[in-house]
């Protein structure tokens, strides 16, 4: 039987790997944002699995909410990627770098 | 339902105007009309904050719990919109002057000003994510305002990357507190959140408590303030060092103290540590900045240290010494970047601080304002700054945080050595600036303006002691 730790382990698992792949990659920024969705949608797997075990709906609806703003994000950070790839002509990690800090 | 829809009216009104602004921008002169909208912009701001201010006491509840209109909301929101009133009318030069005033920049103000008061009266889980999404994705634009820049576009990045990541343990802490607390009204979670709480709820606590701490760029989650500071166009740092500084604390305090109210002694740890981390770490940085954009985000970042030190003391002082201080470190940051945004050499703007070198000599006025507005960032007596450090010291010793208020009191001596050194170059410097003369009026006047008030303000502080107190009584019971 599946119960909702299993569910709780797997969106923990998937939020950890979300966030490694934020700080460990030094490759390419679309992996920075596919990386922030990872994290979403692992909180998003938390909200239904704990909305279908307490048998309250406001989960599933915070989830809608949770889709519906990281659509917005992501159009939003793409926007800026391509402004910065126009200025800059790469989007390496490694050259986010003409301010240090 | 019509009685939710008036106790939100403000917002509503807010936002129509920001759509209808976009399509009379849109389909009418584009960034002919910018000057024109940032006037009117300003304009509502201002009249919104007066509308909220003189609106009375009471506290209404909307939408079954999810959106709170008390006096603590108020006080936050009044502050929120004339600051970001006062930005507004400063940007319009400079960014005129440099091709940057686009009619979109006031309308994402308008926007990120909503989100920031959806922010501070959030009685919900879902009404806090929804205010600060609002808030972040529009400042995000802002950021990279200046499209054409790679600090710029680089800047915008930045705060992207790590805002996001900062709703995402934000969020996740939001769904953690959802399951353990069965709802997500804050209400509801105070109830669950007393005396034995559940593991998961203060993993809730914590991951909420790091995703705030983002967003006031309290220290250690302060690594993306100095490179957006310094590479967004000067207006929107300084309108970024006030408002949502201002809603992001006054978060804070809702959810600390309407949802997590019955387990005090649990955040008062975390935010214990995150004030010193964040006074010392603001102090030290900004000793060996050259850039003053830079200098003011390692200064907002100690300010946010004492704010927090206030938050910290968990009792209803701690709140009002809270809004006190923030109220001051608002008006100081106006003055200041008016200040700032006036530095130009031939018409281009000028970040360096050595270019302050002897600067009194040039603008006797200026610089003594500018004087007195260092003086009081860095709380020397008998200036208003100095009241708002002593009075969150004061909350933090009455709540028995003595070693706190005495780290406070030495990261302070420390970081007033910045200030000065800025004051000494103005004063004392090797050879003469040659920074431009003159310069707008709208900014020489929010210099003296602000450097009025903190001297002014020492005589009653202009009745915010008074509002603030209301308002954190409404808050903490």
């Amino acid at each position: 039987m599946i119960g909702l730790e299993h569910y709780l382990i797997v969106a923990a698992t998937l939020f950890v790997i979300g966030i490694f792949g934020i700080f460990l990659n030094r490759k390419n920024v679309i992996i920075l944002l596919m990386s922030i969705e990872l994290m979403l949608l692992a909180v998003n797997i938390n909200l239904v699995a704990f909305s279908a075990y307490l048998q309250d709906l406001t989960g599933q609806i915070f989830t809608l909410f949770v889709l519906t703003v990281a659509a917005a994000e992501a159009a939003i950070g793409l926007a800026i990627l391509v402004c910065f790839f126009r200025n800059r002509g790469t989007i390496d990690v490694e050259d986010i770098n003409v301010m240090k800090g | 339902m019509s009685a939710d829809l008036s106790i939100i009216l403000p917002e509503i009104f807010l936002s129509i105007f920001a759509m209808v602004m976009l399509l009379v921008g849109a389909y009418g002169g584009k960034d002919k009309l910018a000057s024109l909208f940032v006037w009117i912009t300003a304009a509502v701001l201002v009249a919104v904050g007066a509308w909220i201010g003189f609106q009375g006491a009471g506290t209404a509840r909307a939408f079954g719990g999810m959106f709170i209109d008390d006096g603590f909301a108020r006080f936050a929101k009044v502050t929120i919109l004339l600051s970001a009133a006062a930005v507004l009318l400063m940007s319009e030069g400079y960014m005129a002057r440099r091709d940057l005033l686009r009619f979109e920049y006031p309308l994402l103000v308008v926007l990120a000003a909503v989100g920031m008061m959806v922010m501070v009266s959030a009685g919900d889980l879902i009404a806090l994510y929804m205010g600060l999404e609002l808030q972040s994705l529009s400042l995000y634009v802002v950021a990279a305002l200046r499209r054409d820049s790679v600090k710029s576009t680089e800047a915008g990045l930045k705060y992207f990357v790590l805002g996001a990541l900062s709703s995402g343990l934000l969020l996740y802490g939001a769904s953690l507190v959802y399951g353990f607390a069965g709802t997500t009204l804050f209400a509801g979670i105070i109830e669950a959140a007393q005396g034995e709480t559940p593991i998961g709820l203060l993993f809730g606590l914590a991951f909420i408590a790091a995703g705030l701490a983002f967003k006031i760029s309290a220290a250690p989650f302060h690594m993306w303030t100095p490179d957006v500071y310094e590479g967004s166009p000067t207006p929107v740092t300084a309108f970024f060092a006030t408002a949502p500084k201002v809603a992001a604390m006054g978060l804070f305090a809702r959810v600390v103290h309407d949802a997590f109210g019955g387990v005090v002694s649990d955040w008062q740890q975390i935010l214990a540590v995150l004030s010193v981390a964040s006074m010392f770490l603001g102090a030290i940085a900004a000793i060996g900045q050259t850039n003053i954009k830079r200098l003011m985000a390692y200064s907002s970042i100690a300010h946010m240290g004492y704010a927090l030190m206030g938050l910290a003391s968990g009792t209803a002082q701690g709140v009002e010494s809270m809004l006190i201080y923030m109220a001051i470190y608002v008006t100081m940051n106006i003055g200041t970047f008016a200040f700032i945004l006036s530095m130009q050499k031939d018409g281009a703007p000028v970040v360096e601080i050595s270019a302050l070198s002897l600067y009194s000599k040039r603008e006797p006025m200026k610089a003594l304002a500018m004087l007195v507005l260092l003086f009081s960032l860095a709380g020397v007596p008998p200036l208003v700054g100095f009241f708002g450090k002593y009075a969150v010291l004061l909350a933090a010793v009455d709540a028995g945080l003595v070693w706190l208020a005495v780290l406070g009191v030495i990261a302070s001596v420390i970081g007033a050595f910045y200030y000065l050194r800025i004051v000494y170059l103005m004063y004392f410097g090797a050879e003469e600036s040659e920074l431009d003369k003159g310069g707008s009026g709208i900014l020489w006047g929010f210099l003296v303006a602000s450097a009025a008030a903190m001297v002014l303000g020492v005589v009653n502080l202009f009745g915010v002691e008074g509002a603030a107190a209301a308002a954190a009584a409404t808050l903490v019971n």
